[in-house]
């Protein structure tokens, strides 16, 4: 059929363009010399060997870390409670978490770090706790999809009565019933939330600059000086990036799984 | 109710950190642009508005924003109606990587595109081999260039935004459409794609929206010297002329206002077509 071919097109482009990018800077972050010819003249493990023997990038990759992962692990513990307290004794408050989810997920970081540098500058705050506090709430939009999908698709209410009608405490009930059954979901969340956070720059460099250097800032310092070591960066990221994708991919898929029970 | 009153001590915290790291730094943004020493005024929004070189920064970035947006939902469209026509499995690695590229932004993707076609990057080397005269022009650190690394990002997610939306269209109507003797253009003209019309206005400006507010690749690209709202906004809070932080403020809030209106547009138009379906 002639539409399909046209339709066909289309899809092989956006594959592409998608690809291309990827397959690009990979080849560059391999490849011994590659800045006249069209292909690379050799390939090599040298640029990703320096980069691994550089304090500075281990230090910045370790400081991402530290970012991320701890403001993922303060939103499990201040946003999923209160998710869960909203869902399941407040139901009809939820509409006020959805206009923060809408309102956070749809302010770009450029105009927050107005707001913050404006109120914390002369409080005398440490500016990267209060990026840390921009982070928890940045990833709401995750970490909520995550949590209510999760809670939709087992009705925990339902689960947590007949829990008790059976015997169990209400921390029993919360902890060996519901919290196993949603886990899934809201660890995908998490990593999703993780994988936002370690690609974020313009709040951390806006905000507090060179002065703590993630792996987003080293990239940058890196992108005038060496290509090859900025294409290594973006190889580790890249495969971080896929590595999360695709627990992810397989998290979401269980916990689909569980709908069917 | 004892367990209640204990279960709204775990909201404290979460309304707190909202509190404290979102609406009121907004809040305060908003006053300190209507504000001086001595009082409310409007000038900070009079000198945004009579200056020319940040109107032209609002003007490149609703243009690039627009038509990048255009673009990816055209090419996402038909894209996604290839994809439609594909076996469960293969539909599910394209969200994969639909998945795995929505990560891939900022100054990654900057990086990547400079592979492609940075002063020597792949594509320029071939254009200037093959000698194609009018591509071996173009310039990555140009309006062209960043539309080309926008276009790259708002794929995905029109991408997320377009599939429930072709979802909705039910196999049983083209069928009953095909039974009462419409073609399949005739379907997609009159039936599909005014059905999924308010969804593809709501992704539109979705879309927009992202793209106003990005800043990350521009900034990799051009440094500071790209005029972009965002940009601009930068530029102002970022160390160097950081003297006039009431002026950042009535930029970013006038770019919240333009940001505002198009989410309003996409929700009333989502609205809309969730009442059809």
């Amino acid at each position: 059929m002639k539409k399909r071919g046209f339709a066909d097109f289309f899809f092989l482009f956006f594959v592409l363009y998608l690809v291309l990018p990827i397959v690009a800077t990979t080849l560059y972050a391999f490849s011994s010399k590659w800045n006249k010819t069209i292909l690379p003249e050799g390939l090599t493990f040298k640029w990703l060997a320096t980069l691994f023997q550089d304090a500075e990038f281990i230090q910045a990759f370790g400081r991402s870390v530290l970012l991320s992962g701890g403001a993922v692990g303060v939103a499990m513990f201040v946003i999923v409670p209160a998710i869960f307290v909203i869902v399941l004794y407040f139901p009809q408050y939820e509409k006020f978490i959805q206009v923060a989810v809408v309102m956070v997920y749809s302010f770009p970081g450029v105009i927050l770090a107005v707001g913050l540098i404006r109120v914390y500058t002369t409080v005398g705050v440490p500016m990267i706790l209060v990026v840390l506090g921009a982070y928890v709430i940045g990833i709401l939009p995750y970490i909520y999809q995550g949590t209510r999908n999760s809670l939709r698709s087992v009705d925990a209410r339902q689960l947590l009565d007949a829990a008790q009608l059976l015997g169990a405490s209400k921390r029993q009930a919360f902890m060996t019933i519901l919290l196993p059954t949603v886990y899934p979901g809201l660890f995908a969340g998490a990593l999703l939330s993780f994988s936002v956070l370690f690609g974020e720059f313009v709040l951390i460099n806006l905000v507090v600059g060179s002065r703590f250097e993630t792996v987003q800032i080293y990239l940058m310092k890196k992108l005038s000086s060496s290509g090859h070591i900025a294409s290594a960066v973006v190889f580790i990221y890249l495969v971080l990036m896929g590595l999360l994708t695709f627990v992810i991919a397989l998290l979401t898929k269980r916990s689909k799984g569980v709908t069917n029970i | 109710m004892i367990s209640k009153r204990q279960s709204f001590a775990w909201l404290v915290p979460f309304l707190l950190l909202v509190l404290l790291f979102f609406l009121v730094p907004l809040l305060y943004m908003v006053i300190s642009s209507f504000s001086t020493s001595k009082g409310f005024t409007l000038e900070h929004y009079q000198s945004v508005l009579t200056n020319d070189y940040i109107l032209q920064g609002f003007k490149n970035s609703i243009t690039l924003s627009a038509i990048s947006a255009v673009i990816a939902l055209i090419v996402t469209l038909f894209a996604v109606y290839a994809i439609m026509r594909f076996s469960e499995s293969a539909r599910e690695k394209i969200l994969i990587l639909t998945n795995l590229t929505s990560n891939f932004s900022g100054i990654p993707l900057a990086f990547a595109f400079i592979v492609l076609l940075g002063n020597s990057g792949l594509f320029t080397l071939l254009f200037e081999k093959w000698d194609i005269g009018a591509l071996s022009s173009f310039s990555l650190y140009s309006w062209s260039g960043l539309l080309l690394i926008y276009i790259y990002f708002q794929m995905p997610l029109a991408l997320m935004l377009l599939y429930p939306i072709y979802d909705g269209i039910q196999q049983q109507w083209k069928e009953a459409a095909a039974l009462l003797g419409a073609s399949t253009w005739q379907f997609w003209l009159k039936i599909g794609i005014p059905v999924m019309l308010p969804g593809i206005v709501g992704t539109f400006s979705v879309l927009f929206a992202n793209a106003m507010g990005a800043y990350a690749s521009a900034y990799a690209l051009t440094s500071s010297n790209y005029n972009l709202v965002a940009i601009r906004i930068g530029a102002l809070i970022k160390g160097d002329i950081f003297a006039q932080p009431e002026l950042a403020s009535a930029i970013a809030v006038l770019l919240a206002v333009t940001m505002v209106m198009a989410m309003l547009l996409s929700e009333w138009s989502i609205k809309k077509t969730r009442g059809k379906l």
